[in-house]
C-alpha cells in the first residue's frame, strides 16, 4: 500500500496548522525573547511596543492566570520568564497583532534591561559548579574494578558530539481558537497533544477538559515538537484567553532555530579493557550531557544513554555513570535516537581507539563481543532473539566485506592526495518508552451504516507514515478494502491522557490498541453473524476480501449487508481499546528490570572517499541489514531507514551546530547550519531487511523502524577515521563529531600558524597503559 | 508605496495592487489562499517556496524555478506564476504519481514544491531529463525526511515516462508536449496569448529612480526583508538593458543583472571559462542562480563572494553609471574590481552610483582559469575559502597571474603581492613554495560560523596549492608542495 497522504501532499493540498482557511478576526503573536543568556530581568519596557501600529495587546508572565510552569518532567521552566533569565531565546513576552509582520516589528521595540550573570556553556564546568538537572546515574555490571587487572590493554579517551538542529521543515506553529463556555481548540503542531492539553489547562488554571487539542498532521517532528511545541500552544492559547480571539504563532525559521531545543551535545570520558584477543572484559564511561537551561525531557534522555552505552556488544563488566548537565543554552529535547546515538558513538570510539592501540581491524573487535542470546545487558534485561551476529554476518556476507576491504586498501596504496574509507556499525536499539507509565496506547474505532470505518488513534501523523500503518493493520484485522477506512486526526477529546508519537512505538502501541478495537467490534460481528445464520462456531467466521465465510466458504453476505443488518439489529459499532505491552518494567533504585519490550538489530557498512587536500569527502555507499521483524509496510519502512540514516549521516558530518562562549547560537539559519541536500547522498544505498525474523511482541510479527536506523550514521564518522588515518598513519585523532571538513583539515595538518605546516606523528604513549606482564 | 502589478497566476489573471516589495511568498500565502506554496527558511535555503516564474520570449514562454520568499511582487507584473495548485490535473501526473509509487514524500512539507522543480525538469528537458537533471532540479530543496533516496528513484520513473515524448529543443515545445499527454494542464497553451493581451509594458519605462535598489533580491531579502515591503524600492530588474553578455573586441561586455544561470548557461562564458558549470554547483541552488545576479554579488561585497572571486582573477573591471538627477552630467565610469573594494563592505561608489556592466578580456588559448572552494556541505553552501587564477605561460615562464581568496579578508582579496611576486618567475617548485609564504602574509583571516582563522589559513594554503596541482599535474603534487616524505 502506498502511503495514504502521498498523492495529497503532491497536489499540496495537505493542509498544516497555517494552512487551515483563516477564522474570522484571526490575530497573531510573535515571542520577544531574551537576548542574554543568563541574567535578572531589572525591567521591560513595552511602551514603544504598545504604539506600534496594529499591535492589539502584549502579554508577560504577569498576565498567566495558572501556573506559570510547563517542565515536563520536572517544574523548573516557567512559560515566560519573570525575574530572571536563563538562555538566549527565552520567551519573555508575546505580542499579538492583526498580522505577523507588525507583531514581529513591535517584539524588535521591546526593550529589556538585564543584570548579567555568569554564563555556563560548557556542561563539564556545569557540573563542577554544581549545575546538575536530577541526579547523576549509574548503571553497573559485573566488577569493572577488579578487572582492569587482568586486562592484555587498557586504553582511555575523551569524546564531544554535538548537537542537532530538528529543521522539521514546518517550523513550530499552532492556532488557538476560543470557544464558548471558557473552552478552547487548538489546532498545534504537536508530537504529544495531551502534553498540549494538559499544559495549556495549568497555564490558564482551568480542568483539562475544557481544552481541545487537534492534529491533524506534522510537517516533520523528529523529536522537536515531541515537548516543545508546548510552549507556543501555551502562549497563543494565553493570548487568544484574554482576547476571546482566535491567535496563530508560527515561529519563523530564525526564531525557531534560536528558541527551541535541539540533540543534547555530550562530553564524555571512556576506558576500555581488553583481551589481546579484541575481546572486551569492561569499560566505564562517564557522560556529561549538556542540557540546557531547564530539565526538559534531559533526564529521560540521559536514561536512555544509559541503556544504549554498551551499543550491540555484551561487555560483562561495565560501569555507565551519566549526569545531566544544566547551561545556560536552550533546553535540548529529544530527537530521533533520545539519547542512545551519543552513548553508541563512545562506545564506537572505545572500539576504534583500542584497535588503533591494538593494531587490528576494528571490525574485529565489534564482531568478537557482539550480543549472543541471553547476554544480559547493563541495565538487567537479557537479550532475546538477539541478531546482532546474524545481521552482521549478513551483511558482511552480502556486501563482501573482505572485497571492500581489499578495494580500498588497494586504492589507498596507490593514491596519495584522495583516500578511502570503510568501517562497519552495528545497532542494538531497545523499543518502549523508558518511562514505563508511557507505554500506554487507545484506539477508537467507529463503523458507519455504509460500510466505512472512522479511526482515531493516540497516534499522531508526522510523516513516519503511522496513519498508513494503521490503515494496513486495519485491512489485515477487518479483511475490508482500504479505501472503506479513514485515519482521522488525533484529538484529544476523541481520545485521553495519550502519549508522545515518539519512541519509534506508535505503530506498537496504538496500532496495537486499534486490532483490539476492531476485534472487539469483529467479535460482536461474529456473535451476531452466527446467531443469525445459525452457525455453530462464531470463531470460525472471518472477513476476506469484503466477504463474510465461515469456515472458509461464503456465507452470501458481504460487509455491507453484515453492517447494516447488524446495525439495524442494534449491535454496537463502536468501539474504544487500550494497548500495554506486558512485562515490561524497571527499578531506578536497582538501575534493573526490563526496560525494553524488544531490540531492534542490523548492521551497516559505510564507504568514504577524503579528499586529504581539501578535507572535503563523499560517502560512496551505505550497505545494511536491518531487522524489521515482519514489516507491516515495506515501502513506509524502507523511507524511514533511508531517512534515519541521512539524518545519521548529516549529524556525524556537516551539521555542526555552534554556540559561542557569551551562548549565542551561531549555527543560527540554515544558511550557516547546513543538513544534507541531494549531493549529499550516498552514491549507493542498499538495504536488506532480515527474513524469517518474525517478532512475536509487535503487532503482526513487526518490529518499531522510526529511530534505530539513524545510528547506522555514526558509521560515517570512523568511516572517514579510517580514511584520514591511511594519510596521516602515525596522527592520533580526537574524537569529536560532527567530523566537519574543518576538523578533518585540522586533523590532517595540525596546528599552523604559517605555511610551514608539516604531517608529525603524534605520541600515543599518554593515552595507552600498557599492563606489565600480560 | 504600492504599485499595480498585472499577472496570469496559474490559469488566472490578476490584477492587483502591492507594495512592489512584497515577497510573492507572503503574497500567495497570506492575500491568494495558495498554500501549497510552503515557507520553510524564509532565505532561499530550503526550497519549500519553490515556485515557476514565466516570461514570454522571441522563442515562447521560458520558465525558471525561483524562490518565491526571495521574489518581489512588483517583478511578476506581466509575468506566469505558476504554483503546485496550477500544476494539478483531475488525475496525478507522472511527477506525482512518480513520488508517491516511490514512497518519496513523508511529511509532505517539501514536496509540493518540489513538484514544482521536477515539472520545471521535464519542460526544461523533456524526453532528455536524465539522472543528473534529477539532480540539478532537487538542488535547491530540503528535504528533512526521506534522506532524497526515494527522489532519486522517483527521478528516473519520470525519465522512464519520459521516453515516450519526442527530444526537442525548446521549452515551449516541450511545454505542447507535456499537455498533450497529460503532463501540463492544458491552460500553458494560451499562456503566450494572454500575457500578449496584458501588454506587459515595464512601470519603470527607462527612467531610474533612486530609491532603494533591488536586483535579485537573494541577499537583500535575506538582511532587509521584514522591512523592504514598507519601502520606495527600485526593482532594477524592470530595467532590463542591464541584463545579457556581448563581446566588443577582446572584451567580454556582462550586465550586471545578468544572473549566475545565465552567465554559466552562456556560450561565451562557456568557452571562457570551461569549468563554469562545476563551480556554479558549488555556489547557489539552482532557485536562486536563477535569481541572484552578478552585479548584485559585486555590490554586496561579502568577502567571501564566489562570483566576485571569480572576477577577481579574470581581472574584471567595472562600469558604474550614476543615477542620481543631479548628478546626471557625471559620465560613466571605470574602476579595475580590485580596487572596488575599500573596507568591510565598503565599496569606492556613491549610494546613487550602480554598476552596469561588468568587463573582462577573454582568456588566450594560453591561459588557464581556476576555482577552487571548500564549504561545509560541499554543495550549495557559503565557503569556508573560495580562490581562483587566471595564469598563463611562455616556456614555463609565468607570464600573467591574477589570484584571489575570499573568507580571509574583510574584503574579497586580489593577492597583489604573491602576483607581482610569481610574475615573469618561472614556474617551479620552489618559486611555488615561496608564493605559498607571501600569500600567508597577505591574508588575515578571522574566526567566524565558517571555520576558525587557523582553518582559514590552512585551507588557504591548500586550495593554493590546489590550483597548481589542478592546472599543472605532471609538475606538481600536494607531496611535493608540502615536502611530505614517505
Amino acid at each position: 500500500m502506498k502511503n495514504i497522504d502521498a498523492a495529497l501532499h503532491t497536489r499540496g493540498e495537505s493542509q498544516y496548522v497555517s494552512d487551515l482557511p483563516k477564522p474570522a478576526g484571526l490575530l497573531y503573536a510573535a515571542v520577544f525573547a531574551s537576548p542574554v543568556a543568563h541574567g535578572e530581568i531589572v525591567n521591560i519596557d513595552l511602551k514603544k511596543a504598545r504604539q506600534h501600529s496594529g499591535v492589539i495587546a502584549i502579554f508577560t508572565a504577569r498576565d498567566i492566570p495558572g501556573e506559570n510552569q510547563i517542565g515536563p518532567l520536572i517544574p523548573d521552566e516557567p512559560l515566560l520568564a519573570d525575574s530572571m533569565v536563563h538562555y538566549i531565546g527565552q520567551p519573555v513576552a508575546i505580542v499579538v497583532a492583526v498580522s505577523p509582520e507588525a507583531a514581529r516589528k513591535a517584539v524588535k521595540s521591546i526593550q529589556m534591561e538585564v543584570k548579567e550573570l555568569e554564563v555556563i556553556v560548557d556542561p563539564r564546568a556545569a557540573f563542577q559548579k554544581g549545575e546538575i538537572i536530577g541526579s547523576p546515574r549509574t548503571f553497573e555490571l559485573g566488577d569493572v574494578d577488579s578487572t582492569w587487572d587482568v586486562c592484555d590493554v587498557i586504553v582511555e579517551g575523551k569524546c564531544e558530539v554535538g548537537g542537532q538542529e530538528h529543521v522539521y521543515l514546518e517550523t513550530q506553529a499552532v492556532r488557538a481558537i476560543p470557544t464558548e463556555a471558557g473552552t478552547m481548540t487548538l489546532y498545534s503542531s504537536t508530537q504529544s497533544p495531551h502534553a498540549v492539553q494538559r499544559t495549556v489547562a495549568k497555564i490558564l488554571g482551568i480542568p483539562s477538559h475544557r481544552i481541545t487539542v487537534d492534529v491533524k498532521r506534522l510537517g516533520g517532528g523528529f523529536g522537536g515538537k515531541e515537548d516543545q511545541a508546548t510552549p507556543w500552544a501555551c502562549l497563543a492559547a494565553l493570548a487568544a484567553w484574554h482576547l476571546q480571539k482566535p491567535v496563530e504563532l508560527v515561529l519563523n525559521r530564525h526564531e525557531d532555530i534560536l528558541m527551541t531545543g535541539k540533540r543534547h551535545p555530550y562530553s564524555s570520558d571512556f576506558k576500555i579493557g581488553l583481551k589481546k584477543d579484541g575481546t572486551i572484559l569492561a569499560y566505564e564511561v562517564r557522560h556529561y550531557q549538556n542540557a540546557g537551561a531547564s530539565a526538559d525531557l534531559s533526564p529521560a534522555i540521559l536514561e536512555r544513554t544509559l541503556f544504549h552505552s554498551t551499543n550491540a556488544y555484551f561487555i560483562p563488566n561495565a560501569r555507565i555513570f551519566a549526569v545531566s548537565c544544566r547551561t545556560n543554552l536552550p533546553p535540548f529535547t529529544a530527537f530521533r535516537g533520545f539519547g542512545g546515538p551519543q552513548g553508541m558513538f563512545v562506545m564506537e570510539c572505545a572500539i576504534a581507539k583500542a584497535a588503533e592501540v591494538l593494531n587490528i581491524p576494528r571490525e574485529e573487535i565489534q564482531r568478537k563481543n557482539l550480543l549472543k542470546e541471553g547476554d544480559e545487558f547493563p541495565y538487567g534485561q537479557k537479550a532475546e532473539a538477539a541478531r546482532a551476529e546474524v545481521t552482521w554476518d549478513k551483511a558482511v556476507k552480502t556486501y563482501d566485506l573482505s572485497a571492500i576491504k581489499q578495494r580500498i586498501d588497494k586504492f589507498n596504496q596507490t593514491h596519495f592526495e584522495v583516500k578511502k574509507g570503510y568501517a562497519l556499525m552495528p545497532i542494538c536499539f531497545g523499543i518502549s518508552f523508558t518511562a514505563t507509565h508511557l507505554n500506554q496506547g487507545s484506539a477508537l474505532v467507529h463503523v458507519y451504516t455504509d460500510g466505512s470505518v472512522s479511526i482515531t488513534t493516540g497516534g499522531v501523523e508526522m510523516g513516519q507514515g503511522f496513519s498508513t500503518k494503521v490503515v494496513e493493520l486495519a485491512v489485515k484485522t477487518l479483511g475490508i478494502s482500504p479505501e472503506r477506512i479513514r485515519v482521522e486526526s488525533t484529538n484529544t477529546t476523541r481520545i485521553a491522557n495519550m502519549s508522545p508519537s515518539a519512541a519509534s512505538a506508535t505503530t506498537d502501541l496504538c496500532g496495537g490498541a486499534t486490532i483490539r478495537a476492531i476485534e472487539q467490534i469483529l467479535s460482536r460481528l461474529k456473535r451476531f453473524t452466527a446467531e443469525q445464520l445459525s452457525l455453530e462456531k462464531p470463531d470460525e467466521i472471518t472477513i476476506q476480501n469484503e466477504q463474510v465465510l465461515y469456515q472458509g466458504k461464503p456465507t452470501g453476505w458481504d460487509w455491507k449487508e453484515l453492517i447494516q443488518r447488524a446495525y439495524m439489529a442494534r449491535v454496537s459499532l463502536s468501539a474504544h481499546d487500550f494497548w500495554a505491552p506486558p512485562g515490561i518494567y524497571f527499578d531506578r533504585t536497582t538501575e534493573k528490570g526490563h526496560p525494553f519490550n524488544y531490540h531492534v538489530y542490523g548492521t551497516a557498512i559505510i564507504e568514504v572517499t577524503l579528499d586529504c587536500l581539501r578535507g572535503i569527502y563523499q560517502i560512496d555507499s551505505v550497505h545494511l541489514v536491518h531487522d524489521l521483524g515482519r514489516p507491516v509496510n515495506k515501502l513506509v519502512d524502507i523511507g524511514q531507514i533511508e531517512g534515519g540514516l541521512a539524518q545519521g549521516l548529516g549529524w556525524m558530518t556537516v551539521e555542526d551546530l555552534q554556540f559561542d562562549e557569551k551562548g549565542r547560537l551561531l549555527s543560527n539559519a540554515l544558511a550557516s547550519y547546513k543538513l544534507p541536500e541531494v549531493y549529499f547522498t550516498p552514491e549507493k544505498i542498499d538495504i536488506t531487511l532480515l527474513e524469517k525474523a518474525d517478532n512475536p511482541r509487535g503487532p503482526y510479527g513487526s518490529k518499531a523502524v522510526g529511530e534505530p536506523p539513524l545510528m547506522y550514521g555514526i558509521g560515517v564518522y570512523f568511516a572517514l577515521r579510517y580514511a584520514m588515518r591511511a594519510f596521516a598513519p602515525d596522527k592520533d585523532f580526537p574524537f569529536q563529531a560532527p567530523l566537519t571538513p574543518e576538523r578533518v583539515l585540522i586533523n590532517l595538518y595540525g596546528d599552523t600558524k604559517s605555511s610551514s605546516i608539516s604531517v608529525k606523528p603524534q605520541s600515543e604513549e599518554k593515552e595507552v597503559q600498557p599492563v606489565s606482564g600480560k | 508605496m504600492t504599485t499595480s502589478i498585472r499577472f496570469l497566476l496559474n490559469d488566472q489573471e490578476m490584477d492587483m495592487t502591492v507594495p512592489p516589495g512584497l515577497l510573492v511568498l507572503d503574497l500567495l500565502r497570506h492575500h491568494l489562499e495558495k498554500t501549497g506554496t510552503k515557507e520553510g527558511c524564509k532565505e532561499g535555503d530550503c526550497g519549500a517556496c519553490t515556485v515557476l516564474l514565466g516570461e514570454l520570449t522571441d522563442s515562447g514562454m521560458h520558465y525558471r524555478p525561483v524562490t518565491s520568499c526571495l521574489l518581489p511582487a512588483g517583478e511578476i507584473h506581466g509575468k506566469h506564476l505558476v504554483t503546485v495548485e496550477g500544476l494539478n490535473l483531475n488525475h496525478l501526473t507522472i511527477v506525482q504519481e512518480a513520488i508517491v509509487n516511490e514512497g518519496a514524500t513523508q511529511c509532505g512539507f517539501c514536496t509540493p514544491a518540489i513538484v514544482v522543480s521536477l515539472t520545471y525538469g521535464l519542460m526544461e528537458k523533456g524526453a532528455n531529463f536524465d539522472d543528473e537533471d534529477v539532480k540539478y532540479v532537487l538542488s535547491g530543496h530540503l528535504c528533512r525526511c526521506t534522506g532524497y533516496a526515494s527522489l532519486l528513484r522517483a527521478g528516473k520513473l519520470i525519465q522512464q515516462k519520459a521516453h515516450s515524448l519526442t527530444p526537442s529543443a525548446t521549452q515551449s515545445e516541450n511545454i505542447l508536449q507535456l499537455i498533450e499527454k497529460g503532463i501540463l494542464p492544458s491552460y500553458f497553451s494560451e499562456v503566450p496569448e494572454k500575457l500578449k493581451r496584458m501588454a506587459s509594458i515595464p512601470p519603470g519605462n527607462g527612467h531610474l529612480p533612486s530609491a532603494k535598489f533591488i536586483a535579485g533580491g537573494t541577499d537583500i531579502y535575506v538582511q532587509e526583508g521584514e522591512s523592504l515591503p514598507d519601502l520606495a524600492v527600485t526593482l532594477l530588474n524592470l530595467f532590463p538593458e542591464m541584463k545579457g553578455i556581448v563581446q566588443k573586441g577582446k572584451n567580454l561586455h556582462i550586465g550586471a543583472l545578468t544572473t549566475f544561470e545565465e552567465f554559466a548557461a552562456h556560450p561565451l562564458i562557456q568557452k571562457a571559462i570551461p569549468r563554469i558549470k562545476d563551480y556554479m554547483l558549488l555556489n547557489a541552488s539552482l532557485q536562486v542562480r536563477n535569481r541572484a545576479t552578478i552585479g548584485g554579488n559585486i555590490v554586496n561585497a561579502s568577502p567571501i563572494a564566489d562570483m566576485v572571486i571569480l572576477l577577481l582573477a579574470l581581472n574584471a573591471e567595472l562600469i558604474l553609471t550614476e543615477t542620481s538627477p543631479t548628478q546626471k552630467d557625471k559620465p560613466m565610469r571605470r574602476i579595475r574590481l580590485r580596487n572596488f573594494y575599500k573596507g568591510y563592505k565598503k565599496l569606492d561608489k556613491s549610494p546613487t552610483e550602480l554598476v552596469k556592466e561588468i568587463v573582462f578580456s577573454i582568456p588566450e588559448p594560453d591561459e588557464q582559469i581556476h576555482f577552487e572552494k571548500v564549504s561545509k556541505r560541499r554543495h550549495l553552501d557559503i565557503a569556508s575559502v573560495n580562490s581562483a587564477i587566471r595564469i598563463s605561460l611562455k616556456d614555463n615562464i609565468i607570464n600573467q597571474i591574477h589570484l584571489s581568496m575570499g573568507g580571509v579578508a574583510p574584503i574579497p582579496l586580489y593577492l597583489s603581492q604573491t602576483c607581482d611576486y610569481l610574475s615573469g618567475k618561472e614556474l617551479n617548485l620552489s618559486n611555488i613554495q615561496e608564493a605559498m609564504e607571501i600569500a600567508q602574509t597577505e591574508i588575515s583571516p578571522i574566526s567566524d560560523i565558517r571555520g576558525s582563522a587557523e582553518y582559514k589559513r590552512l585551507l588557504s594554503r591548500n586550495l593554493f596549492i590546489a590550483h597548481f596541482c589542478e592546472l599543472f599535474p605532471d609538475q606538481f603534487s600536494l607531496k611535493d608542495l608540502l615536502n611530505i616524505h614517505g
